[in-house]
């Protein structure tokens, strides 16, 4: 599913997610392949970030979806210059907001597509990256590419 | 007795220093204090409020900052919301003075950025592991990138050209040039700036703020207090601040915070965009300038493009923004708010020299701080000459 993350080919790497028991649920359904987003029980909206809590009724009672992983792109720049690691040897890289159909939006990164080809409204779909980590966690990265 | 009017900002001083390997944070904010109070004719004994933020101070840096002056503050205020913070001082000293918590409120900043070789808008690596941090790290989020975002939605929207972003880096080195100060004096033009080597799609080199070392210093007391100290008060008329983010709801990611803060600011202090004469407004990124001036009303969202155009802005223009070359092409020292405070009283005081803006009676200050495109914070002042 990887596509080409830019970077002379190699496909875009990112660093290791870092999981709370909060957000635990996002990152191993990213490792599933999933793209786990939050509605809330009692008043019924829908977030992302992960939290504890509903951001818009403070109920606790939260319970994860399945979203479609379909969406559109709501913006984006292509990134030239970034001189931290793992980034500086993937330029250019396109970083973007993706509106979700369930409603969230989501900043990610777009891959295999030529960063030039991308264009605000672009129909997008989820592709995850997973990596070898040496503490037995097995986490996705959401990114998407052309639908 | 109301707010407005109540407050004055009596004294200012802008650390000259643009690169400072010799110096500490905490050194530069002393030395800016010194200036500061000498300013305004005060000693550090009158100080009995202390506000501070900087890009190291750490949860209890105000506390270890008063042991470094040997303050023993009534009043402590150690907000940090980005670039912005220090507007943002402005507001809460205004508002422990009015409450009488404390008479005389010193803002600080400091920061080596340059002489630490600190990649202050592209260096952002992965390791996040704060809430909404953990999010963004995978995904090499800069903070040019943040701007980036906007800018191009900008573009998608109204059909705002590269070449008018342009016109605003133009028109902050215009600026500088007036200034002795100012690190960044060349004049450049907007093939210049279209000729530089793009750092976040659609911003190029020179649509991004210097790195400089620096820092500053205000002082704010009551209006009562301030008629008889050393330089003529420059009154606080209005004030406001605001947070913004961008995941849930799907908000308009073209209003900033700025629309919130400024109408505050504007609604309190009673006057109009018209009545305007200079605005100091953080350049962070020549998308900053538009998005600010559209969001504090001064043009409809949308026509930012062309209302940077055609030398409005610019020294001489009906709306000089940011006559001291703004960080732009001034200086910018990682977190810039204080210095928009500074110039805009300076400005009002009458005292800039070859950049003075003519007949100037009233200031709009706006500090963004944090990222625009994924969470920021906004504070707008209205400062009036006494």
């Amino acid at each position: 599913m990887a596509g080409d993350g830019g970077g002379g080919g190699r496909d875009l790497a990112h660093p290791p997610p870092h999981a709370t028991w909060e957000t635990r649920g996002y990152w191993e359904g990213a490792g599933r392949g999933e793209l786990v987003i939050q509605r809330c029980r009692e008043c019924g909206a829908t977030q992302h970030k992960p939290r504890a809590v509903c951001a818009s009724c403070l109920a606790g009672d939260i319970e994860h979806v399945v979203a479609s992983g379909r969406g559109k792109v709501h913006t984006f720049t292509v990134t030239h210059q970034n001189q931290a690691p793992p980034f500086r040897d993937h330029l250019p890289y396109v970083l973007a907001y993706v509106e979700l159909e369930e409603g969230p939006r989501v900043l990610t990164n777009v891959v295999g597509v030529d960063p030039d080809e991308v264009r605000i409204g672009m129909a997008v779909v989820a592709d995850y990256a997973t990596q070898d980590r040496d503490d037995g966690e097995a986490f996705g990265v959401l990114r998407f590419r052309p639908a | 007795m109301n707010l407005s009017g109540s407050i004055a900002i009596a004294g200012v001083h802008e650390h000259p220093t643009r690169w400072a390997p010799d110096k500490t944070e905490f050194q530069i904010m002393a030395e800016s204090a010194r200036g500061a109070l000498d300013d305004a004719g005060l000693t550090l004994d009158d100080v009995d409020g202390l506000f501070a933020a900087s890009m190291t101070m750490g949860a209890m840096g105000t506390v270890e900052l008063a042991e470094y002056l040997d303050l023993k503050p009534d009043y402590v205020d150690g907000t940090n919301i980005g670039g912005s913070s220090f507007v943002a001082h402005v507001n809460h000293a205004a508002a422990a003075i009015h409450a009488g918590l404390c008479q005389v409120a010193l803002i600080l900043y400091g920061s080596t950025a340059a002489s630490n070789a600190v990649a202050i808008g592209t260096g952002m690596g992965g390791g996040g592991r704060g809430w909404a941090d953990a999010f963004s790290a995978p995904y090499g989020v800069t903070t040019v990138g943040s701007y980036a975002l906007v800018a191009r939605l900008h573009m998608d929207h109204y059909g705002t050209k590269p070449e008018q972003l342009a016109e605003i880096a133009v028109a902050m080195r215009t600026h500088a040039g007036l200034n002795p100060a100012a690190k960044m004096r060349q004049p450049i033009t907007v093939d210049d700036v279209l000729a530089s080597r793009v750092i976040s799609d659609p911003l190029h080199l020179l649509d991004c703020c210097i790195i400089s070392d620096g820092g500053g210093a205000v002082v704010v007391t009551s209006a009562e207090r301030a008629a008889d100290l050393a330089k003529p008060p420059v009154l606080l008329l209005g004030c406001g601040e605001a947070l913004a983010h961008q995941e849930i709801g799907s908000p308009d990611m073209l209003t900033i915070a700025a629309r919130r803060s400024g109408e505050r600011a504007f609604g309190m202090a009673g006057v109009t965009r018209d009545d305007i004469d200079l605005c100091t407004i953080y350049d962070s990124f020549t998308i900053t300038v538009l998005a600010t001036l559209e969001n504090l009303g001064f043009c409809e969202v949308g026509d930012g493009g062309e209302f940077v155009s055609g030398g409005r802005i610019k020294p001489g223009g009906a709306l000089p923004v940011n006559p001291d070359g703004g960080g732009l092409s001034s200086n910018h020292p990682g977190m810039r708010g204080i210095f928009l405070v500074i110039e805009a009283t300076r400005q009002l005081r009458g005292e800039c020299g070859d950049r003075q803006v003519s007949g100037a009676r009233l200031a709009c200050v706006h500090g963004t701080g944090g990222t625009l495109g994924v969470s920021h914070s906004g504070a707008t002042l209205i400062l009036g000459a006494a």
